[in-house]
Parts: C-alpha cells; sequence; structure tokens
C-alpha cells in the first residue's frame, strides 16, 4: 500500500512543475541565452559576446536609469506603505463589525474594476494644464499660473504609481492583521503599553509578513514597469523597462535580454533581502 | 511609426468563395456597362499576402482589389520595425511586402525579395520621377537622407546592389508619400511661425514636444538645429558620430532648460497633447494635424522656411514568388497605379505614384483643394465619408509641387544606427 502511494505526491506536483519549466523557467533560461548573442541591424546572430553586457554596465546612461528607477521604486514603496498600512489598520481594528470591514474592503477594490490604463490615463486630462485641477485652482484664485509640475513630471509618475499599488499594500497586510490574536492587545494595554507602543511593538512586528508580502509586489512591479514612466512623465524620463523597449523596438534584442537579465538579478537580490528580514512561510 | 493601423486577415472558407463568386459576378456586370479596364480573372485561387507599415493598408483597396482583379489580397498590418523583421527573417510569410524607403536600404540586401521588371510595369513613366530621377521637376535640388530613387533601382535581375542611374530592375513601386513638417496651434502661439527654430522661442517653453522615435526623431531635431544656425550637417538623413554627438548635446540642454513639454510615441498621444493645449508647436503627421482639426480645434501642419521632411512607401515582390503567382503580383502593381488607388490615397492627403491617372478618380474640386492647392469649391470629404474640410479652405502648404518641391530631408536609416539609439537613450534618460 505504502509503495504504491509514493509516487503520488511527485504526480501531484508534476503539473504545476511543468507549467513552471515551460513558461517560467525556459523562457528566463532564452533570455540568459539571447543576451550573449551578437545583432546588427537586420539579424540577431547566435555566438558568445560579453559585449551586450560590456555596453551596459560600462554606459553611465545604464546607471542614472537604473538610479532613476531605483529612486521611483523606494518613493513608491514608502507612501504605499504608509497608506497601505493606514488603511489595513483601520479595517482590521477600527471597523468592528465583519460585515463592514468585508464592505469596506470591497470599496476598496473597485477601482481594480477598470483596466490599469484606463486608471492611469485618466489622470492626464485631470493634472493637464488645462486641467480639473489647474481650473479649479485658478478659479479658486488659489494660483496664478497654471502648475506645470502636476503632469508630465517625476510627481505624476509617482502618482500613478501610489494610486495603482497601493491595494497591493493593503490586501496583505489586512490580512496579517486579521490574524493577529485580539487577547494580545489586551495584553499590551493590561500591561500599560500606550496606543503608539502596542501598534509598535505588537502590531507592527505580527503585519510583517503582510508587510514583506505587499513590498514585494510593490517593488517588483515598479521596477519594471515601463508604461506607466512614459505616459506619466510624458516620455521625458527613463526607466529601466523603456530602455529595453527602445532596444527592442530597433530589434536589438540581444542588448534588451542583457539589460533584462540584469534587471532580474537585482530584483531577485531586493526580494532576497525580504526574505532574509521577515519569514513570510512562518505566517502563511 | 505607426500612423494608422487597419489590417486586414482573411482565410478562404466557404463564405468567402461565396462571397468573391458574388463580387466577381458584380463586376462583371459593372464591366458590361463600360468601365474602363478588364483585368483578368481566371486567377480567383490565388491569394498574395501583403505585409506593411499600416500607413497604407486599407480594407477598402484590399476590397476593391478583389472586385477589379479577383484574386484575394491579404492584408497585415505592422509597426516598421516589424516590417523589417519579418521581411528579413520570415521570406516566405509575405509575397508582397509594402515597405517604406529607408527599409528597403536596410532589407534589399538581405536577398528575400526580389526587383520588377520595369517592361512589365504599364505606367512606369508616369511615376512621380521622384521616385525615378530624384527630381521632381529637372531643376530639382537631391534632398538629403533615403531619397527614394537612390535605392529604387539594382543592377541586374538579382543583383542587391543599387544603381547609380535607372536600370530595367526596380525595387519597389510607389504607392504613398507625403511631406513632414510641425504642427502648430495657430490661436495659441501668437506670432508667426516660418522657420524650423520657431521652437525653440523662449515663448513657448514647456509647450512644446518633439516626437520619440529615434530615427525620426533625430532629424526633426536636425532641422531645428540647422535653422538655429547651431550647425550644419553633411547629410542630416547620415549622421557622422560627432554630428550625432552634437545633435544630443543640443537636446539635452533643450530638455534640461525646460523648452520641451513630453514627447510622444503614438499618433494619438500627438493629437492629445494638441487638441488639450499642453503644447502649441510640435513635430506631427498630416493624418494627426486632420484628427485635432476634426475636434473642433484649429491646427495648422505650418510649412517651413527650410523645407519639409519627407516619406514614403512601395510595394516589393517578395522572393520566392514565381508563375501564376508573380503574374498575379504584376498585375496588383499595376492595377495600384491605375488610378483608384491613387485617387483614394489623394483624397485622404496622402499622394500617389501616378498622377495623371489619380486625377481621373478625383472631383476637379478634389484635385484642385488636394493637389493645386486651390480653395475647396465644396466641402472636402474623405473616402470614407467622413468631413475634411469645410469650403474655402487651403491646405497647409499649398500644391503637390509647392509641398514635395521643398523637401529637405527623406526619413533614413544611418550608418551609426546602433550609436545613434545609445546616445538617444541618453538624451531620453537625461
Amino acid at each position: 500500500m505504502r509503495r504504491a502511494t509514493a509516487w503520488v505526491p511527485y504526480l501531484q506536483v508534476t503539473p504545476l512543475s511543468l507549467v513552471f519549466l515551460l513558461f517560467l523557467v525556459v523562457p528566463i533560461a532564452t533570455i540568459v541565452v539571447v543576451s550573449f548573442f551578437d545583432y546588427n541591424t537586420t539579424e540577431i546572430i547566435p555566438t558568445f559576446l560579453l559585449q551586450n553586457y560590456e555596453e551596459l554596465l560600462f554606459s553611465p546612461v545604464t546607471w542614472q536609469t537604473y538610479l532613476q528607477t531605483l529612486e521611483f521604486t523606494v518613493i513608491t514603496w514608502a507612501l504605499t506603505l504608509l497608506i497601505g498600512f493606514t488603511i489595513a489598520y483601520y479595517l482590521a481594528f477600527y471597523v468592528r463589525s465583519a460585515t463592514w470591514q468585508t464592505v469596506l474592503f470591497l470599496v476598496c477594490t473597485i477601482p481594480f474594476w477598470t483596466s490599469n490604463i484606463i486608471r492611469m490615463i485618466s489622470w492626464i486630462p485631470f493634472l493637464g494644464r488645462n486641467g480639473l485641477m489647474n481650473t479649479a485652482l485658478l478659479h479658486m484664485g488659489l494660483i496664478h499660473q497654471p502648475l506645470e509640475f502636476l503632469l508630465f513630471s517625476d510627481f505624476s509618475v509617482v502618482l500613478a504609481y501610489v494610486h495603482l499599488y497601493t491595494l497591493f499594500m493593503v490586501v496583505p497586510i489586512f490580512n496579517s492583521m486579521m490574524r493577529i490574536d485580539r487577547s494580545l492587545l489586551e495584553a499590551a494595554r493590561d500591561g500599560g503599553a500606550s496606543g503608539w507602543q502596542t501598534l509598535w511593538n505588537v502590531i507592527v512586528p505580527l503585519a510583517k509578513p503582510g508587510i514583506a508580502i505587499g513590498s514585494i509586489f510593490v517593488v517588483t512591479i515598479v521596477m519594471g514597469d515601463f508604461v506607466t514612466v512614459r505616459l506619466m512623465s510624458g516620455g521625458q524620463t527613463a526607466s529601466v523597462g523603456l530602455m529595453m523597449m527602445n532596444a527592442m523596438s530597433l530589434l536589438q534584442y540581444p542588448a534588451a535580454a542583457a539589460n533584462a537579465v540584469v534587471l532580474l538579478l537585482l530584483v531577485l537580490m531586493t526580494v532576497g533581502v525580504m526574505m532574509r528580514l521577515v519569514d513570510i512561510r512562518k505566517e502563511l | 511609426m505607426t500612423r494608422k493601423m487597419n489590417g486586414q486577415g482573411q482565410g478562404w472558407g466557404r463564405r468567402k468563395v461565396l462571397k468573391g463568386a458574388g463580387v466577381l459576378a458584380g463586376a462583371a456586370v459593372g464591366s458590361a456597362i463600360g468601365a474602363p479596364t478588364i483585368w483578368a480573372q481566371n486567377n480567383k485561387n490565388i491569394v498574395l499576402r501583403q505585409c506593411g507599415t499600416g500607413v497604407s493598408a486599407f480594407n477598402e483597396i484590399a476590397e476593391k482589389a478583389k472586385a477589379d482583379l479577383g484574386f484575394t489580397i491579404q492584408m497585415t498590418a505592422l509597426d516598421s520595425d516589424a516590417v523589417v523583421q519579418r521581411v528579413v527573417t520570415q521570406p516566405n510569410s509575405f509575397d508582397i511586402g509594402d515597405i517604406e524607403y529607408w527599409m528597403v536600404k536596410k532589407v534589399f540586401p538581405a536577398k528575400t525579395l526580389q526587383a520588377m521588371d520595369v517592361k512589365k510595369i504599364k505606367l512606369f513613366d508616369k511615376i512621380v520621377p521622384i521616385f525615378t530621377t530624384g527630381k521632381l521637376k529637372p531643376d530639382s535640388v537631391i534632398a538629403q537622407g533615403t531619397a527614394p530613387h537612390s535605392v529604387g533601382f539594382v543592377e541586374g535581375k538579382d543583383s542587391t546592389k543599387f544603381a547609380k542611374g535607372q536600370t530595367q530592375w526596380f525595387t519597389a513601386i510607389p504607392t504613398i508619400y507625403n511631406a513632414d513638417t510641425l504642427g502648430i496651434r495657430p490661436d495659441l502661439v501668437g506670432r508667426e511661425i516660418t522657420q524650423w527654430k520657431d521652437i525653440l522661442d523662449p515663448k513657448f517653453k514647456g509647450k512644446t514636444s518633439i516626437l520619440n522615435v529615434p530615427s525620426i526623431g533625430i532629424m526633426d531635431a536636425a532641422m531645428i538645429c540647422e535653422s538655429a544656425g547651431i550647425m550644419k550637417y553633411a547629410d542630416k538623413g547620415n549622421m557622422t558620430k560627432p554630428e550625432i554627438d552634437k545633435t544630443i548635446e543640443f537636446l539635452i540642454k533643450t530638455k534640461k532648460d525646460g523648452q520641451f513639454r513630453a514627447f510622444w510615441k503614438t499618433f494619438d498621444e500627438s493629437v492629445n497633447l494638441m487638441a488639450s493645449g499642453e503644447v502649441v508647436i510640435q513635430s506631427m503627421w498630416s493624418p494627426a494635424v486632420a484628427a485635432v482639426r476634426s475636434k473642433g480645434i484649429p491646427c495648422v501642419y505650418q510649412p517651413l522656411k527650410e523645407g519639409y521632411r519627407a516619406w514614403g512607401g512601395g510595394l516589393s515582390l517578395a522572393k520566392h514568388l514565381s508563375g501564376a503567382q508573380l503574374d498575379a503580383a504584376y498585375d496588383y502593381v499595376n492595377w495600384y497605379m491605375s488610378g483608384w488607388v491613387g485617387g483614394f490615397l489623394n483624397r485622404q492627403g496622402y499622394y500617389s505614384a501616378v498622377l495623371e491617372t489619380a486625377k481621373a478618380n478625383m472631383t476637379a474640386d478634389e484635385w484642385g483643394f488636394w493637389m493645386e492647392g486651390k480653395p475647396a469649391q465644396k466641402d472636402i470629404m474623405s473616402p470614407q465619408g467622413k468631413l475634411m474640410e469645410k469650403a474655402g479652405t487651403v491646405r497647409d502648404g499649398g500644391s503637390f509641387e509647392a509641398r514635395m518641391g521643398s523637401v529637405s530631408c527623406w526619413n533614413a536609416v544611418m550608418d551609426e544606427d546602433r550609436y545613434m539609439v545609445q546616445k538617444w537613450n541618453q538624451f531620453i534618460a537625461a
């Protein structure tokens, strides 16, 4: 009996393993291989070259662009964490009735019923020189010149990111907070802890896995993004994703592949550090 | 680069065959009551797959070809980079390549296309001379960049070496071409715009844009640089490394000074920037100007003293075509120039290869407006029946000769392409 069932677990993991192999391992391996190829204007030449990496890593443009992307990532991460944590905290601890919790949580997800692109593009007429925001401020007499920095700037890029990705923070943090045993909070209060002390010493440590998962979502998405940066900066700001797109549009696939490999390593390292700081599995 | 995405894929199902038969019957009736030309109709099983840049991939053309010629044209619209890639790497996946002339320079040497015998092209002598001699009129100066005639002929049937003069072997039959310039909002610029350098006027700080397609954007930048007296180019379409460096340096400085509001990449972005008043002067394509105007917002495709940046596309034949399919391809090319398509394209503000036959397919008023720069007598409608211009309007830039006669530079591919893109990325990242 035992012998007959020994292979069952293997059978059970086979479908998922095959899916991963086919749709994750093979494509990534291909990208790595292509990143060493040579190319000219019309063709990709299979060979083994380090030139793509040399051109990439020794160019100041690359460093500038990676720094810019990291800057966006850090700012977006901090803002989404702050906002996401606050919303989750409110939902988990201030809203008492389970029904209202569910209702309010659903309200948070409503914007996600429309497409990502639509939500982003909607900002453009809102923030533009003759947009709603500027028109309203001008009419109220608060400003005398339209505010130009609102659109096609780093500000609008970060704004779009925060708007698009805060929910990715809210959901896992809310989930972690809901698992916190309420008697711990009572114990903290009985022990004489102030509200801030309870928050900092009890809730934050116990919500860490949610924070880590949310952070992984936000960081990986922002680092790989190209469309938000392009649309919201009006093409005036570079990002790593955009660099790859520019290379691909000129059939320079190996150059784009090399860039993709470098970005992948950077993202993996970032995620690795986060996993070291917080043991996610313990809490799942 | 994709000015218009409008592709069509047709398969051969029972319905299609039946529909085709119906169209055939219609065509037969048509010819009985005196249609001018009757094309061979014994080739209805032939399908020609045309892949191209989408600018000229109109469903109407495929439908009309089906009706007139009997065989099927399947059109696939791709962006220009994808076309280059397909022509070079998948030569059997298409029969007719609808490519731009700068691409010819890039893809013809890859030996996946065959040259056309000019003797089989009936109206070859009537083609606008820009494509044969390079000169619109005998005394015209040949423009910089990849001028179509310079890649128009090869030395022999199987040669891929571009010939200096005219030969019997033609690489691509022109389909559609036009002259690009800056678009402006006449209600918002508040001054006269006459030169490319006017985009640098401090008055327009934060209200200008150029396009972020490196190979074209750099040329618009070069037109601006030259106009502003910053530098003079031997050939704007084929810059040297120092020329690229200096142009990009100028672009970065202008960007840091805050002169630009945005850089656009797609057709609709350019329309929105202009229509919303975010920019008042920018690089534009002519259909985009029409799109802004159709919203009731004033927009002018401003002719400038230094001239236009022109582009053009053509049909070329895949290497693998032979026998009946090759004959059909020649029929198609000849049909393309026989007038109906010419009128169809001219009535949208583009130009066609053979003007004489196109004229016969346009009303005198349409011809006067689009080609001769005369005020429209009646409202000017697009072939799809949409109002394009109101009666009394004169086309921006005027007549065909005034516009195509002052081309300063053709869209091109540079020898230092790879270097240019690296520098362009630097400009965007700056």
